[in-house]
């Protein structure tokens, strides 16, 4: 049963990861490509929590957290930028 | 100043440094202990700067039940919103609301904020200490004054108790 | 057995939270709704999925392990400063200029 499980999150993962890119490339305003990178990295974190169940290893929770690190830093540069084109003021 | 306020101006972060170190090594043995113990003093000391002003009294009961509340609304409030998202969307009433603030604590103004973005529906964009307001945005905001006092009875009124004031 | 049934349940639960955030970042009409959706939906949705693998954990091996929570943790804290931003900047793309 967990199996199918696994499978069935694999799925619904991997669509919510090509609407989110779609959305990457339809834009239109920069808030919106980066409202869709951050989103990004949460498809990633759920792929890696998901690999890590299906092949019963417990290092992929370093990468998730990994991931979810760079991808907060990453939003807030950008944001940063967008706002006052400075990251450090 | 005492001495306590020097070497441990905030024992509760102190304690969930700790607890999140022993957390990530998933051990709990003196050595791990002594480590986090060690970080939890040590962070708080040399980012002291940082912080504006010191917290207040925290009552953990008040807290526990908070949490509570605000994990069932994020549970409740999720289905609210995936009902939205895959009904009519062109019908929604997305606002903005001005939320006026009773505390001028900046501590309680942060966390309500964070909780008013945690809890679908709802997203803080500013919080403004100088007009004590918090500019929120509604996904589906039917009426106004309802929204604005189910935050306030709801969150920021234990959020007063918790920190008393 | 109840274990594994229940982690199964999370991750279902979880990966349609987490494809609804992103069908709400397709189906809103502009930046302000468009960020409801991700910040929320995929804080619970991946939530959800971290705490199957824990149960998971505990169903296959025996053992209780809960420092996958960090990884949600992490996620509660962080999101409310990046929603924060992106409005910001989602204000400043619009020239808006209230914040």
């Amino acid at each position: 049963m967990l199996t199918i499980a696994i499978i069935i999150g694999f799925v619904l993962v991997g669509l919510a990861t090509v609407l989110t890119l779609w959305r990457l490339a339809l834009g239109p305003t920069m808030a919106d490509r980066i409202l869709a990178l951050d989103t990004l990295a949460i498809d990633a974190i759920a792929v890696v929590v998901l690999m890590g169940l299906s092949r019963g290893s417990s290092f992929s929770f370093e990468a998730a957290l990994l991931i979810a690190m760079m991808g907060f830093v990453g939003t807030v540069a950008l944001c940063k930028y967008l706002i006052g084109r400075a990251i450090i003021e | 100043m005492t001495l306590r306020d020097w070497v441990l101006p905030q024992p509760f972060l102190t304690l969930s440094i700790a607890a999140l170190w022993a957390l990530l090594s998933a051990d709990v043995s003196g050595g791990t202990l002594l480590l986090g113990l060690t970080l939890g003093i040590a962070i708080p000391l040399f980012t002291s700067q940082f912080w504006p002003g010191r917290p207040h009294t925290f009552r953990i009961g008040a807290a526990l039940r908070l949490m509570l509340v605000v994990f069932y609304d994020i549970i409740v409030a999720n289905f609210a919103v995936a009902r939205i998202v895959l009904g009519n969307v062109d019908g929604i009433k997305s606002k903005f609301v001005d939320v006026p603030l009773d505390t001028n604590d900046p501590y309680v103004a942060t966390i309500l904020a964070s909780i008013i973005t945690l809890t679908p529906g709802t997203l803080s964009i500013d919080v403004d200490m100088d007009k004590r307001m918090v500019h929120i945005h509604g996904l589906d905001v039917p009426d106004r004054s309802l929204l604005i006092d189910e935050i306030k009875t709801r969150y920021e009124a234990p959020l007063k108790e918790i920190f008393g004031c | 057995m109840y274990a594994e049934a229940f982690a199964s349940f999370l991750i279902v639960t979880g990966g349609f939270f987490v494809l609804l955030g992103s069908i709400a970042l397709i189906r809103l009409p502009d930046i302000f709704t468009r960020l409801h959706g991700p910040t929320k939906a995929t804080t619970l949705g991946v939530g959800a999925i971290v705490i199957a693998s824990s149960v998971a954990g505990y169903a296959l091996t025996g053992e209780v392990s809960v420092k996958e929570l960090a990884v949600s943790l992490f996620l509660f804290i962080t999101a409310p400063v990046s929603a924060h931003l992106l409005a910001k900047a989602a204000q400043k793309d619009r020239g808006e200029g209230r914040g």
